[in-house]
């Protein structure tokens, strides 16, 4: 049964999964940043940015890649529209969708 | 010349390193080299009754840190292989008794008298990790293809670099093909791809172990399974030979290749 699922492409095998969740927490423990404070950073960003242009919440995906030793953060941001930023406010530029460290 | 002291460690407890150490301690001794392998683990000793020589202990590392016996006294000759020593851990002791300084000590008295010095580890990362590593020229790591086992191995392979001793080579132990072949079980190649370090060998899931455990004769000493194969490969290895991997790597294409390539051997 289990077999026919697989075939069917309707279940992962166990390693798949277990491949996936290493991934994540080697990441998170390579780089020493916990997955709340991901949350925690998400929110930030979402903050700043939607004070100068209006942002899809639903489709913002912030997450920790590493590769060669290096962590970096990478941030995809859906932007609505481009709000007027408010006046003698010095940030009149549009803000990367990608924001990277 | 001095030998070369190599601490077996893994982070997590439970996937094999004490029986690693012992019969890779075998598998040298029987290709002449002279071989004293250490328990570090203090308060919880087993590589003496692994190697079946719990019964002649007599002075143990904590008796020789305190001065209750010269060093010599307190190693244990194997019956079989007279080029092969145990230097015991302290059952009773708690593992402050033993200090860093302690063990690159007693590791650099070893290694004028052997060619191989092998500190079996304790599990953890802690004190007990940091003594094991002290005295040591370099690292093996074991670890099973299993979630928690990678992570804990990821963590110590960072840990053996910060300490100045990495990167430290890979024994992936407890493999099972029957699993990895129905997609249940992490592959070698999966586990270099995390883990990113040399690979020093692989050795299958086999019964024939607890058997020897429960016998006191390590596996090494026959060349009968294809796990005791697999330790007599790895010491082969270490001692900078070129050994094909078992026909469980082979099963993939292309991938003994890559591993070979891996080998800085000529």
């Amino acid at each position: 049964m289990d077999i026919f699922s697989r075939l069917f492409g309707r279940s992962k095998t166990s390693k798949a999964i277990a491949k996936e969740r290493l991934r994540l927490v080697l990441i998170h423990d390579r780089s020493g940043i916990p997955p709340e404070l991901l949350n925690v950073i998400k929110n930030e960003i979402i903050t700043v940015i939607s004070k100068h242009v209006r942002v899809e919440r639903e489709g913002i995906q912030i997450r920790l890649s590493h590769t060669q030793g290096h962590t970096r953060l990478e941030a995809d941001i859906p932007i609505i529209s481009y709000r007027q930023a408010p006046i003698g406010s010095p940030l009149r530029t549009t803000p990367k969708t990608e924001a990277q460290r | 010349m001095a030998g070369r002291a190599i601490t077996i460690t893994s982070g997590k407890g439970g996937v094999g390193k004490t029986t690693v150490t012992a019969n890779l301690a075998v598998a040298l001794a029987l290709l002449g080299r002279r071989v004293t392998a250490i328990d570090t683990d203090i308060g919880l000793r087993n590589l003496d009754i692994i190697m079946g020589m719990e019964s002649r202990i007599i002075y143990d590392i904590v008796d020789v840190v305190e001065g209750q016996c010269h060093l010599l006294q307190a190693l244990i000759r194997d019956k079989r292989l007279p080029n092969l020593h145990l230097l015991p851990a302290a059952q009773t002791s708690d593992k402050t008794a033993l200090s860093r300084e302690d063990m690159i000590a007693i590791c650099q008295e070893l290694k004028a008298d052997n060619d191989f010095v092998l500190i079996d580890s304790p599990a953890g990362i802690e004190h007990g990790f940091q003594n094991a590593l002290a005295g040591a020229d370099e690292a093996i790591i074991v670890t099973t293809p299993e979630v928690s086992a990678v992570r804990s191995a990821d963590r110590i392979i960072g840990l053996i670099e910060m300490n100045g001793k990495g990167p430290g080579r890979l024994i992936i132990n407890r493999i099972k093909p029957a699993m990895v072949r129905r997609g249940d079980m992490l592959d070698t190649y999966d586990v270099i791809e995390f883990l990113a370090i040399e690979l020093l060998g692989v050795i299958p899931e086999d019964e024939a172990v607890i058997v020897s455990a429960n016998k006191g004769v390590p596996l090494a000493f026959e060349q009968s399974t294809q796990a005791s194969q697999a330790f007599h490969n790895i010491a082969r290895r270490i001692l900078g030979e070129t050994v094909p991997f078992m026909p469980i790597i082979e099963e993939r294409g292309g991938l003994l290749n890559r591993l070979r390539s891996l080998f800085r051997f000529p």
